[in-house]
């Protein structure tokens, strides 16, 4: 497979998204900072700032911009090394940049301002600033306007390449792009249809058991769509830096279908201590849920074949041999085999919070930010992270120096270390009853309160830890991106095996794997969303004063 | 398309183990009855007095017969009401002996809020217009923080209250 060269325009684009990436983890990484202090009952937030103000920052802005704008940015990138981007695409993809990023100032502001303090779920009846939402509303539409141009890349490919299967992380790219826009038309039209007409006034009440559902079923996706990205790395990209070939390029596309049919019709798992929906429609949604177990089984063998068969060539012949060749001094390959590891407690993590009864004893507890700092910041972030250390240099013209891949090295130990203190800490406080989103309290004190307040102490220590690696990351970003030595940098994509088995022509079929996706979502929604519209109580006035307006 | 042989046993072996895994969640459901709370009974949250439960001088606890109670329980921001005692004073422990069963039942008359008594399974998401009910058998005895565990504005940290399980 060939792979184009990026133009001086092209990187300029790509690099743009990779600024705001990491102004939003050293800004969003400082919140967080911060709330571990609060919570550890030590520190009072200066000049009369709210805790839950800072807390809407960091969720909104590590959750939804800064993924956001790495993965549209690293994806123009994948799409511009494998299909190619035109001119007229390249002026597009400005387009969903600049729309991204005014509907994130927008929002930031009303946040920052305290008129938005409603948590990155800004969940109905409390109400924010008008201007919150529609800044929301334009980070998703600028998201779209960047699918749109994905798909275009990918048409134009297979118009001038006609009978040839598609790039493989043309095809991954599609594929997450595809499960995002439907994903967000349930966030999109919670937000137009509902909360937009209900913030200005122009309907007196909101439907909050809709407006969650419709939140939820855009939620679960999204969190795929943070993993979607590494996955891709994982599968293509990670087998090059090792040296290897892709493991099997059918079945990377194979997960990648999987994924997209079963992230979507899952939403009610985050739903499931609510009165609102009927108990069989949950637990059909939990089965549901259960089936990406199986493209993350798939992955994890995949992922470990490559490594085992890397080895075996390179004439590691024992059991594990090959295990110890693997090129640990490598921060594009330790920095996501870091992230690869902390998903199988993590995913563990995750079967227990979909389990239909388990739920009940850590839902809304602080078990769940333990289990998605494990899943997001470990997996996804470390992967971005490692990512980032051949993708920027490639981008700037410049090299990833030994002493840059040292720091790097560094950097992903103290994040690793950082995070699992933090994240332990929260899983267990968590188990003891410990609620998340929560201000510093000692509730009605005893001995149980007691146990939580120590184990948000050591949340204090693992976040502090973990700042320091977010500042040695943003260090990083800033040498590889203006003052590392000239030089050219590899954009690593494997290549199949020489013998490798060709490609089912079924896996292209995108019209036919959409219309299947659709039709378990309709399925999974159809009758329980009739059903909340038919038993709806009467509508929710909006509340201000609660967020302090 | 081909799969590798490790693969197939790798693949059997995993979706084997969903299989009994999605098995035993369903039995726990469908046979045992543990399913989440889930009424779907709905109420207006701008007069939740107009039902019986949340009617001012029903709330807190009721015995319903030997070991059986009703908790009823109107949350708002940025308070658990659970009744007054028979000086007329607020209470804010629920002195249950061990051993009772206990049904809750709560409801809020503004935003979302989040029920949970720490350590245990009562753990409900408390939405306007809705009734959540959940009812348990205090096995333990000891001292639990009621607290609520989903945002509800800036003094979210500030409500909670107290169960009590006495021998």
């Amino acid at each position: 497979m060939k792979l184009l060269t990026f133009s001086k325009k092209e990187s300029t684009l790509y690099m743009a998204f990779m600024y705001v990436t990491f102004t939003s983890l050293l800004v969003g990484g400082l919140m967080g900072l911060l709330q571990t202090f609060v919570r550890s009952g030590k520190y009072t937030l200066p000049f009369g700032i709210d805790y839950y103000t800072i807390l809407t920052v960091h969720g909104v802005i590590l959750g939804l911009v800064m993924t956001t704008f790495f993965i549209i940015g690293f994806q123009f990138s994948l799409m511009g090394k494998t299909v190619g981007m035109t001119d007229k695409q390249r002026k597009a993809a400005w387009w969903s940049f600049w729309i991204m990023l005014t509907g994130t100032i927008m929002a930031s502001v009303m946040v920052l301002t305290g008129q938005a303090s409603v948590l990155y779920t800004f969940y109905a009846p409390l109400r924010a600033h008008p201007i919150f939402y529609f800044g929301l509303a334009l980070v998703i539409i600028g998201s779209w306007v960047a699918a749109f141009i994905n798909f275009r890349q990918l048409y134009l490919w297979k118009k001038a390449n006609k009978g040839q299967k598609s790039p493989l992380l043309a095809y991954m790219v599609t594929i997450n792009m595809i499960m995002w826009v439907i994903a967000s038309l349930g966030v999109a039209v919670s937000v137009l249809v509902l909360f937009i007409p209900w913030s200005l006034g122009y309907t007196a009440t909101i439907n909050v058991l809709l407006s969650r559902t419709l939140f939820w079923y855009f939620g679960h996706p999204l969190v795929y769509f943070w993993l979607l990205p590494a996955y891709m790395a994982w599968y293509a990209i990670v087998p090059k830096i090792i040296g290897g070939k892709i493991f099997s390029d059918s079945l990377a596309r194979l997960s990648f279908i999987l994924l997209l049919m079963f992230s979507i019709p899952v939403g009610f798992h985050h739903q499931l201590t609510e009165p609102g929906i009927d108990p069989t429609w949950k637990f059909i949604q939990v089965v549901l849920t259960f089936m990406v177990v199986i493209p993350t089984l798939m992955t994890a063998f995949s992922i470990f074949a490559t490594f085992e068969a890397t080895g075996r060539k390179k004439g590691f012949t024992t059991l594990f041999g090959w295990f110890r060749k693997l090129p640990w001094k490598d921060v594009r390959f330790l920095a996501p085999f870091i992230g690869m590891v902390a998903f199988i407690p993590g995913g563990a993590g995750g079967i227990i919070n979909a389990s239909h009864q388990m739920n009940a004893l850590i839902h809304n507890t602080i078990w769940v930010t333990g289990h998605f700092h494990l899943t997001a910041a470990m997996t996804s972030v470390l992967t971005f992270f490692g990512i980032t250390y051949w993708l920027v240099p490639h981008l700037t013209g410049r090299r990833l120096t030994p002493k840059l891949n040292k720091l790097g090295i560094i950097q992903s130990l103290t994040w690793t270390v950082g995070m699992l203190i933090m994240s332990t800490s929260m899983h267990i406080q968590g188990l003891l009853g410990g609620p998340r989103r929560s201000n510093f309290s000692e509730y009605a004190g005893g001995a149980q309160v007691d146990t939580w307040i120590s184990y948000q102490m050591a949340q204090a220590i693992g976040g502090s830890i973990l700042f320091i690696a977010i500042i040695l990351m943003v260090y990083i970003f800033i040498q590889l991106a203006f003052f590392a030595p000239r030089g050219v940098e590899e954009y690593p994509i494997a290549e199949e095996e020489d013998d490798a088995e060709p490609t089912p022509k079924l896996l292209e079929n995108w019209i036919l794997w959409i219309a299947i996706t659709v039709a378990l979502i309709l399925f999974a929604y159809t009758i329980p969303v009739f059903e909340i519209l038919k038993h709806s109580p009467p509508g929710s006035p909006p509340f201000d004063w609660p967020i302090g307006k | 398309m081909n799969l590798h042989k490790y693969e197939k046993i790798w693949l059997i072996f995993g979706i084997g183990s969903l299989a009994l895994f999605l098995v035993i969640i369903g039995f726990a459901a469908f046979w045992k009855g543990t399913h989440p709370q889930s009424h779907i009974e709905t109420i207006d949250p701008q007069n939740v007095e107009a039902h019986e439960a949340f009617k001012p001088e029903n709330l807190g606890l009721n015995e319903e017969a030997e070991g059986k109670y009703t908790v009823n329980i109107v949350a708002s921001a940025f308070n658990y009401d659970l009744g007054k005692d028979e000086n007329g004073d607020r209470v804010d422990t629920l002195r249950i002996p061990k051993g009772s069963t206990v049904l809750f039942q709560v409801t809020t008359t503004d935003v979302v809020h989040g029920f949970q008594i720490a350590g245990t399974n009562v753990n409900m998401m408390v939405e306007p217009g809705h009734i959540s009910r959940y009812e348990t058998v205090m096995k333990n005895n000891g001292e639990f923080t009621i607290v609520c565990n989903e945002y509800c504005g800036i003094g979210h940290h500030l409500m909670f209250g107290k169960v009590e399980v006495y021998e």
